[in-house]
């Protein structure tokens, strides 16, 4: 074995812009394979199997998903609104615990702006256990006033601190020429928090009411804030409400009621299974993305196949003197098996930097897109498997070249030429 | 004994698809630590002749018995073990792996055979002369340092016998005497006998017993 390994390693070196090449070709093969299981199964946990902090979301009458892009992931256009009176009578539900309305339609430098009520700080938990917090020097926002939390990534990217007055602009992507005539004024930056909410900034529900441009339809007809004029309730609305229930059972009997008797709005519920509906839909991207991780892969045995069967003949003497000394046409195969299995091998190690490259780079991507957090060092069997698999698939590439060298004929190929 | 040939026959397929007998020797030994010269016209047949001892070529007919165990009846891969313990081979053109030190040649001269003994392999290249040049690499050494180390690997697995082809064919004639002196010694120390071919008077006048392949092999003049 020892000098199986040092012939195995000599012709390494001896071809080393080819082993380095074969190697790199491995590598980039085995690094996209794992990342094309890994980000699915990440990004499918990260979606679906979050605790997002709500069990339901109500909303205007439509698509469940849509619903919980919109309010959960802060994705995606909102689907219209429902009538204040409905999240007056969803609070006085026995089967509710909490709930919390959502008013958007607004954002700033693309960031979206939630209008809410100070529950959203004080009962809501992202988190079993934790609410959201204020860096130190910041407070929530006194819901009578056209005051504004952000969340951490806003700060970091808008560069807004406590203090700062901005203001909104109209609509959910952001677009120069619709802004808004209100100053808002940022009076705290909540700390990180690693979920979707680090993309909002927090306002009062009033203020979007109250933005200047604003219409409210809550009873059929155009209504506008008037400045020192309640707004009656039935000309409110809000994009949504977001649920925490009693028991998932008072989720599957609202649910019941809300999608199957009435007509007017939509429950999301449960969030998890409508995230898991998106991804059902989007499966195909996954098995174009894993033919494609294939198909490098079987380009990458093929490199290993052509460049150690193009240096057998070139090795013909030295196999031929080999066998001299006593090897066997088997070792002379071994040899070659051997030679194209650790190339690979080589290759697959490498391949753990061009995964977490890529990873790196999704989770990057994702969480500046939705703020939800991907675990890039999180284990994973196909961590494992690719790697041996990729060997596997080197010692298999090494067949037809090592069965070349197998048949090497000594007598002829000690033939003196120098 | 340790070499034993019997009515070995061997012919080769010509170009033109005949069959051409090249050798056909009815009876041939050597005894174990003697040394034979065997002299032969180029293309007599002599390589072919060490080959077919060495199992490297599998021979039409015939019987050549090594120590104990009989090469003709083996399949190639007991021929290959054969060999990797009992002969030891020095090539003309030396055969050195190129990409391989001179303690690397010495240690898969055994390795398949007795099994790698770097002590072993450093003691052969020390008594070679090489002490100092075991991790340089054929190119990096002259000639004669090559054929050297050609010697010590021939004797690296402790074998039955040496087969020398022809072995001081690319020296000058003070190295050609050299190397034979020392291979000749080398073997004599080791009691290993020494098969080597030749067609060199000078070389073969060294040797006490000479057999000339012509009258050793029945096949008419190939020439
Ligand atoms: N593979 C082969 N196929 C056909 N004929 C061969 C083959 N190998 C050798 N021969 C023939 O067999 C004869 C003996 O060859 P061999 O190499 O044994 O001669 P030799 O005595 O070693 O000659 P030299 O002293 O030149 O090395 C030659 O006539 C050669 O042409
Ligand atoms: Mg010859």
């Amino acid at each position: 074995m020892n000098e199986l390994l040092l012939i195995v390693r000599r012709s390494l070196s001896q071809h080393a812009l080819s082993t380095v090449v074969t190697a790199f070709a491995i590598a980039l093969a085995s690094g996209l394979v794992m990342s094309v299981f890994v980000i699915q199964q990440q990004t499918y946990k990260a979606f679906t199997g979050g605790d997002v902090g709500f069990d339901a979301v109500l909303g205007a009458r439509g698509s469940q998903l849509q619903l919980v892009l919109n309010t959960i992931f802060h994705l995606e256009t909102s689907p219209g609104n429902i009538p204040y009176t409905l999240y007056q009578e969803v609070v006085k539900n026995p089967k509710v615990d909490l709930a919390i309305p959502y008013a958007v339609g607004d954002n700033y430098q693309g960031f979206r702006i939630v209008g809410t009520t100070e529950e959203i700080f004080t009962k809501f938990e992202y988190q079993r256990g934790k609410k959201f917090e204020v860096e130190s020097g910041g407070k929530f926002f006194d819901s009578k006033q056209k005051e504004a939390v952000i969340g951490s990534f806003v700060a970091s990217q808008t560069g807004l601190k406590v203090g700062d007055v901005f203001q909104p602009y109209h609509g959910l992507i952001f677009s120069e020429d619709a802004k808004h005539n209100d100053d808002y004024k940022v009076v705290g930056v909540l700390k990180n928090t690693n979920s979707p909410s680090d993309r909002v900034i927090w306002i009062p529900i009033e203020g979007i009411y109250r933005m200047k441009g604003h219409v409210l339809r809550g009873t059929g007809e155009n209504y506008k804030a008037k400045e020192g004029e309640e707004i009656p309730d039935e000309a409110k609305e809000v994009s949504a409400v977001m649920l925490k229930l009693k028991s998932p059972q008072a989720g599957i009997s609202l649910a019941q009621t809300v999608n199957n008797q009435g007509k007017v709005a939509t429950l999301a519920f449960p969030i998890g299974r409508t995230m898991a509906e998106l991804f059902n839909k989007i499966g195909w991207i996954n098995r174009v993305l894993e033919l494609v991780a294939y198909l490098v892969v079987i380009v990458a045995a093929f490199s290993i196949l052509a460049s150690i069967y193009n240096s057998i003949n070139e090795r013909r003497r030295e196999f031929a003197i080999l066998r001299a000394l006593g090897a066997k046409r088997t070792t002379v195969f071994s040899v070659i098996i051997l030679e194209s299995a650790i190339t690979a091998l080589i290759g697959a190690v490498c391949g753990y930097f061009v995964y977490l490259a890529i990873l790196f780079a999704t989770a990057f991507i994702v969480r500046s897109q939705t703020g939800v957090i991907i675990d890039i060092f999180q284990f994973d069997w196909i961590l494992i498997l690719t790697p041996v698999g990729m060997t596997i698939v080197g010692a298999i590439a090494g067949l037809i070249p090592a069965f070349k060298a197998y048949r090497t004929d000594v007598a002829e190929n000690l033939i003196p030429i120098s | 004994m340790v070499l034993s040939v019997k009515n070995l026959r061997k012919s080769y397929v010509s170009p033109d698809g005949e069959n051409q007998r090249v050798v056909d020797v009815p009876n041939f030994s050597i005894n174990s630590a003697e040394q034979i010269a065997l002299q032969g016209e180029s293309g007599s047949g002599k390589t072919t002749f060490l080959n077919l001892i060495a199992g490297i070529l599998q021979a039409d007919e015939g019987e050549i018995w090594i120590d104990e165990s009989e090469m003709t009846s083996l399949t190639e891969a007991e021929r290959d073990g054969l060999r990797a313990e009992k002969i030891g081979y020095v090539f003309q053109t030396f055969n050195l792996l190129q990409g391989f030190s001179a303690l690397e040649n010495v240690l898969l001269g055994m390795s398949f055979g007795i099994g790698a003994d770097r002590n072993y392999a450093e003691k052969l290249l020390e008594r070679v002369g090489l002490a100092d040049r075991k991790n340089y690499k054929p190119r990096q050494l002259s000639v004669g340092q090559q054929q050297r180390v050609a010697v010590a690997r021939a004797l690296a697995n402790r074998p039955k016998i040496v087969l020398a082809d022809e072995p001081t064919g690319n020296l000058d004639r003070k190295r050609a005497f050299e190397a034979l002196d020392l291979i000749r010694e080398i073997c004599a120390e080791n009691g290993t006998a020494l098969l080597l071919v030749s067609h060199d008077q000078e070389i073969l006048s060294k040797f006490e017993k000479v057999e000339n392949l012509a009258n050793i092999n029945r096949v008419e003049s190939l020439i």
